[in-house]
């Protein structure tokens, strides 16, 4: 069973982005740049299937530009088999993303697609549920436990007021969240031995897939900021500021 | 033009994030409908019914829409979509789940989590954790939105919209529910609650964090909530996280102990109308955001602070 897991290249969780003086997006030159931590999670599980003995082979995507390789060469560090890299410098947006996965997904034949639930990036939440759409397939989104076993996975999912538990036939997509696994950390070793790992690169004309933007961004500005208060000298302060001067209890 | 909202309910009652949905519909402009789709889900749909502005209701009833699952959900709005400009569904997890893939069965964008509507086709949404707001124009001619609910206030009563029953699609059968598992709590709903009360790493561990937030929240009558740090450490569920991944809150007043204040956390509750801080880091990044901050020992404060509200 080959379980394909797609991976976005975004700027680090710990940068805090500036939004450029045009207002045209914000500043992404000479950033640090790494795997959507979401996206680690997914390899990760995927990896823990394979080391499982369930999954055979653990195949990971990546759509964007050239830099994406070092994102796929991480997965493959962490224990991914192979790569595939989209390449495009066009402005991807989730609906082309599920596309391009789609033409790479007919190809493989996987069984399990484990997508991160969203991009630390542009906050979508979406390439995962839209990929499963398109190819028809059952979605456990938001996974916090995930067990395959005989052509099913039963996928426990965050939600709003707890948990839920679903059980669905393969092929399946699942979107991860932050409890489902700890991402091991690529060892040196498993780092040298991942620049070995076949890595292929196709267009999207390749795969026949439409990729022009359906979004268009106008403007990105600053949100407003909060004003810093001030500090209280101790509880009787706080508690008496509250009452008379925020007047929220 | 008209615009369908998809409904978050549980099927006896209309959980109060379609409210600000029908909100976010009204700023659009149109006729608005509200599809309920559920099992035994009339008294939902009678609430639908009385939201101010909202001209019809449309009723789905049958067993395999009971469990929300996306995929009958989505099958069923992309077979009742045409006619619509619009069809906007709240963010909430439910909302994150079904509306991407109606996106994709119609072939259009899905607009995230929108905070401001700027026209008919233009949008305003956060990207970067809410560090940037990206205005963007969609080209579609069915627009599939979410909506952030801490954007927009709750729609008040007083409408009496037509109630009409539809016919279900057919059960795809895709997925199942196996079990539930719902956080009981007397408190109120975190991303409805008035106060919330906050905890982070700095409680240490999660005997701490009841022994200490629980009775304020009670005095307060106060929902609780956690950064992800203390989630990750196992103070507390996933579904107490308030941040970028976890839920988004905007509350009349935020206490928030023991938390440091990374972006991602604040990303999820810097709308609040009033931050209290408590943590004993006076440098910590949450005192940029607070409107009060107590440089304190929160074990120290925490216990005076509850017996003296």
């Amino acid at each position: 069973m080959k379980v394909l897991v797609p991976v976005k290249r975004v700027v680090d969780y710990n940068v805090k982005v500036r939004v450029k003086s045009d207002g045209t997006g914000v500043d992404i030159a000479n950033v640090k740049m790494s795997m959507n931590p979401f996206d680690e999670i997914a390899v990760e599980e995927a990896v823990r299937l394979k080391e499982a003995g369930i999954a055979s082979e653990v195949i990971v995507v990546s759509a964007g530009v050239a830099g994406c390789q070092e994102t796929l060469r991480t997965a493959m560090a962490i224990g991914a088999d192979r790569g595939i890299l989209i390449e495009s410098d066009a402005d991807l947006q989730p609906l082309a993303v599920a596309k391009l996965i789609k033409a790479v997904a007919d190809k493989e034949q996987p069984q399990v697609v484990i997508f991160g639930k969203q991009a630390i990036d542009d906050d979508s939440n979406q390439t995962g549920q839209m990929f499963a759409a398109l190819q028809g397939w059952p979605q456990a989104t938001f996974a916090s436990k995930v067990v395959i076993a005989d052509g099913k996975a039963t996928v426990t999912r965050e939600v709003d007021g707890g948990l839920e538990t679903l059980e669905m036939a393969l092929p399946a997509v699942v979107t991860t969240d932050l409890r489902l696994n700890e991402p091991r950390y690529a060892t040196l070793p498993n780092i040298m031995k991942a620049k070995k790992k076949p890595l292929e690169t196709v267009k999207p004309e390749d795969l026949g897939v439409d990729v022009a933007p359906r979004l268009k961004t106008l403007k990105v500005a600053e949100p407003a900021k909060r004003q810093a208060g001030v500090k209280v000298a101790d509880v009787a302060d706080l508690v008496s500021k509250l009452k008379n001067e925020a007047k929220v209890i | 033009m008209a615009i369908l909202v998809i409904a978050e309910h549980d099927n006896q009652s209309l959980k109060a994030a379609t409210k600000n949905a029908v909100t976010a519909a009204a700023k659009i402009g149109g006729e608005i409908h509200v599809l309920v789709a559920g099992s035994g889900c009339a008294n939902a749909a009678a609430e639908a019914a009385k939201l101010a502005g909202v001209a019809k209701v449309k009723v789905a009833d049958a067993a395999h829409y009971a469990d929300q699952t996306a995929e009958n959900i989505a099958a069923l709005v992309v077979a009742n979509a045409a006619g619509y400009s619009h069809i906007v569904a709240p963010a909430t997890t439910n909302g994150k789940n079904f509306a991407p893939r109606v996106a994709a069965l119609l072939d259009v964008a899905q607009i995230s989590d929108i905070v401001g509507v700027e026209s008919a086709d233009t949008f305003v949404r956060p990207i970067y954790a809410g560090n940037a707001l990206a205005t963007v124009q969609s080209a579609d001619t069915v627009k599939v939105i979410t909506v952030r609910t801490t954007g927009f206030e709750a729609v008040a009563e007083g409408g009496s919209a037509a109630v009409e029953a539809i016919a279900a699609g057919p059960d795809l059968g895709k997925s199942k529910l196996v079990s539930r598992e719902l956080t009981k709590s007397e408190r109120p709903e975190l991303t409805a609650a008035k106060i919330i009360v906050s905890g982070g790493r700095g409680l240490g561990n999660g005997e701490n964090y009841k022994t200490l937030l629980e009775p304020l929240a009670d005095k307060l009558g106060a929902a609780l909530g956690a950064s992800r740090a203390a989630v990750d450490a196992g103070f507390v569920p996933n579904d107490y996280q308030v941040g970028q991944t976890g839920k988004i809150v905007a509350p009349q007043l935020y206490i928030a102990i023991g938390i440091s204040g990374a972006i991602q956390h604040l990303a999820g509750m810097k709308d609040s109308k009033v931050i209290v801080a408590i943590n004993k880091d006076p440098e910590a990044p949450i005192f940029q955001v607070a409107d009060y901050g107590l440089v304190a020992d929160l074990f120290e404060v925490v216990p005076q602070l509850a017996a003296a509200v």
